[in-house]
């Protein structure tokens, strides 16, 4: 059993929300509320959720980019939440961030070589030719070549401006990386150079990943556990296949359905949802789920199901599987 | 055989920018028929969208030009079957066909709709355009359309303002929008891109009842091979501006023969077995024009010979209305002259 590199418990990430004249808070919009989950060591995790979920929240409040505002973020034995902003600017060398969007995220008026080299420096890297050393040789690593070093990023196309961005978390060799949608801005053709540059780097320097996606093919293909979030709460939690194979959550079900897949003759039953997700700022009663969930009983308007292990391994919050365990 | 109501032979659709002139469609043909729904698929930068412009006559007249080709819309019955070039028709002429004839929808609704108005202005407006109508009247038929889109409160919503709903609503009101005059043809660019997954299932069940019901033809321009599959019944494939292959949407899923598209689908991560490592095509997307000779796939095809990197392969037969645009396929068929 590998053991676990972060554990995350009960993380919450609410938001004021600010109205009238004054701008007094009128309100909270929960985006991440109460979720907890672990993550091994050597292992991918995957969060798929639509817009608006609280997953891209849940990434930056587990790395600290947003203070959290309750719950125990666990790496390696140590409660990040209470550390100081000094020791937690330490740490980030061994937690890394990749963004979705590399046009974006990569600083247009330097130069590669400026943008890769700067985390050493802060990182207190003081030997000037080991830190273009080392630029030169993880330029290498994500398939580019030194001379892109001396290029701007405008220079360089959405697939290798990812691979720059991945250089950058990487270049501190770190030991987890957390992936926001690295992939959704890109081509298809491109989309798997870099997912399969991914799985490389995994074994080459035996990484830890957090896969964010609202793509579950993608997530399907890259991690080892998925996590379902649906108005900032985790569904349903499963390794892949059996979240795949056997997925138990209303909302996992439709979900899946509504993936078209590039074969005419694949005639999937369709769960057709009704209704929008609802607003994070006001949250339906309940099972967050509730308003567009085929099964809903009346119990779901008024309790909130917790996550619960129904299967070895295999958990859902859904009033459905609360009194029959599943087979 | 049955005539297509729109025939685009031989497009060509230049950009001019201050490196030079960048052919973004560089000698398309198609047909569609009444009834279908044809995808056109590619990356980004493959012409797709240029195409779908050109149809509608909304090439930006200050960056770009329809330097050559034709673009026959056929009409009806009811209008004295007739054809009509729409490269040749004037800006006024162009106006009445588009909205009434073919209607388009975009990837991201809020951008094309106006946020100063509400709801209903905006589908009346549509509808006086091109019928003459009195506004209560045109006002009633904007609610009905609102309610034929599958969107409650329609009373309700006809006032309110774009704001106010969500992507999966708006996408539905420009759905409304672009059927108020019962177009033949409906040009819907990359329409669930920017949409859930889930409300992306809504969109595609919408708009396959609104062919199935109203005999709309429907261009579906995507990325996606999954919408492809979900909702065409014939597929074109578009690289470097340039038609690779063409035909039946399980011949092209099923049985590609083009080394583009077989890459394509082969580097989709799949939903029902998980490999170690996905197919990927070496190299980047071209950027239109850059490649000045041979077959613009040459550069990243595994099985390009000599002859792909001197000459530019015709659109060879491979099958019924099945073809590919691969010097593969040479010696075995004959070659389409377009």
């Amino acid at each position: 059993m590998s053991k676990p590199l972060l554990q995350v418990k009960n993380l919450k990430k609410y938001f004021a929300k600010t109205g009238g004249v004054f701008s007094r808070k009128i309100g909270e919009i929960k985006a991440v509320d109460g979720i907890s989950f672990t993550v091994n060591e050597g292992e991918v995790f995957g969060i798929v959720g639509e817009s608006g979920c609280g997953k891209s929240t849940a990434a930056k409040t587990i790395l600290r980019l947003l203070e959290p505002t309750d719950g125990e973020v666990i790496f390696e034995d140590q409660d990040i939440t209470k550390l100081s902003q000094e020791k937690m600017r330490q740490l980030r060398r061994h937690m890394q961030f990749v963004f979705q969007d590399p046009y974006a995220s990569l600083n247009p008026r330097q130069r590669v070589e400026k943008i890769l080299e700067e985390p050493l420096i802060v990182h207190g890297v003081k030997d000037k030719n080991e830190r273009k050393r080392k630029v030169q040789e993880i330029l290498e690593v994500v398939g580019l070549t030194k001379e892109h070093g001396k290029r701007y990023p405008h220079q360089f196309s959405g697939g290798q401006r990812q691979r720059i961005g991945i250089a950058r978390a990487l270049i501190l060799n770190p030991k987890l990386i957390i992936f926001d949608e690295p992939v959704s801005a890109l081509d298809v053709s491109i989309q798997a150079q870099i997912l399969n540059l991914m799985k490389d780097l995994q074994d080459q320097f035996g990484l830890t990943y957090i896969f964010i996606s609202h793509d579950l093919s993608v997530v399907k293909h890259i991690s080892d556990r998925i996590g379902v979030m649906y108005l900032g709460k985790l569904v349903e939690l499963a390794d892949n296949d059996s979240l795949y194979d056997e997925p138990l959550h209303p909302y996992t079900k439709s979900l899946l359905s509504a993936i078209p897949e590039p074969d005419p003759d694949m005639k999937k039953e369709r769960i057709i949802l009704q209704g929008d997700l609802p607003s994070p700022a006001n949250p339906p009663t309940g099972c967050p789920f509730h308003t567009r969930c085929p099964f809903r009983m009346e119990k779901c308007e008024k309790v909130c199901p917790a996550l619960k292990e129904v299967k070895p391994d295999h958990y859902v919050a859904c009033h459905l599987y609360e009194e029959t365990p599943v087979n | 055989m049955e005539k297509p109501i729109l025939e685009v032979r031989n497009l060509q659709t230049h950009f001019f920018s201050e490196k030079g002139t960048v052919p973004a469609v560089d000698g398309v043909s198609f047909s569609l028929y009444k009834g279908e729904i044809l995808g056109i698929v590619g990356e980004s930068g493959c012409g797709k969208s240029a195409t779908s412009l050109s149809v509608m006559g909304l090439i930006p007249p200050t960056s770009g030009k329809i330097v050559g080709g034709e673009i026959l819309f056929r009409h009806g019955q009811k209008n004295g079957e007739h054809t009509e070039d729409l490269v040749q028709v004037d800006s006024k002429r162009m106006r009445q066909i588009r909205g009434n004839h073919i209607a388009m929808i975009f990837q991201e609704p809020m951008t094309s709709l106006d946020p100063l108005f509400t709801i209903g202005d905006q589908i009346i407006e549509a509808i006086r355009n091109h019928r003459r109508v009195s506004k209560k009247v045109a006002r009633q038929k904007a609610i009905e359309l609102i309610k034929s889109v599958g969107i409650p409160r329609a009373e309700e919503i006809v006032d309110e303002y774009p704001h106010q709903l969500s992507g999966g609503m708006r996408q539905r009101v420009m759905i409304a929008m672009a059927m108020a005059c019962d177009p033949e043809i409906l040009i819907a660019d990359e329409p669930t891109t920017a949409l859930d997954v889930t409300i992306q299932a809504q969109i595609l069940d919408l708009m396959k009842k609104l062919n199935q019901d109203k005999g709309t033809a429907i261009i579906m321009i995507t990325h996606d091979l999954g919408v492809v599959a979900e909702m065409c019944d014939r597929v074109i494939v578009m690289y470097a501006g340039k038609v690779v292959e063409e035909g039946p949407v399980r011949a092209i899923l099923k049985d590609s023969h083009h080394p583009y598209t077989k890459g394509l689908i082969r580097s989709l991560p799949n939903l029902r077995e998980r490999k170690k490592r996905l197919y990927s095509i070496p190299g980047q997307v071209p950027k239109p024009g850059s490649i000045k000779m041979g077959c613009p796939f040459a550069p990243r095809c595994e099985v390009a010979f000599e002859k792909c990197f001197k000459q530019n392969p015709n659109l060879f037969l491979v099958n019924n209305d099945h073809r590919s645009r691969c010097f593969l396929h040479e010696k075995e068929r004959n070659a389409v002259h377009v």
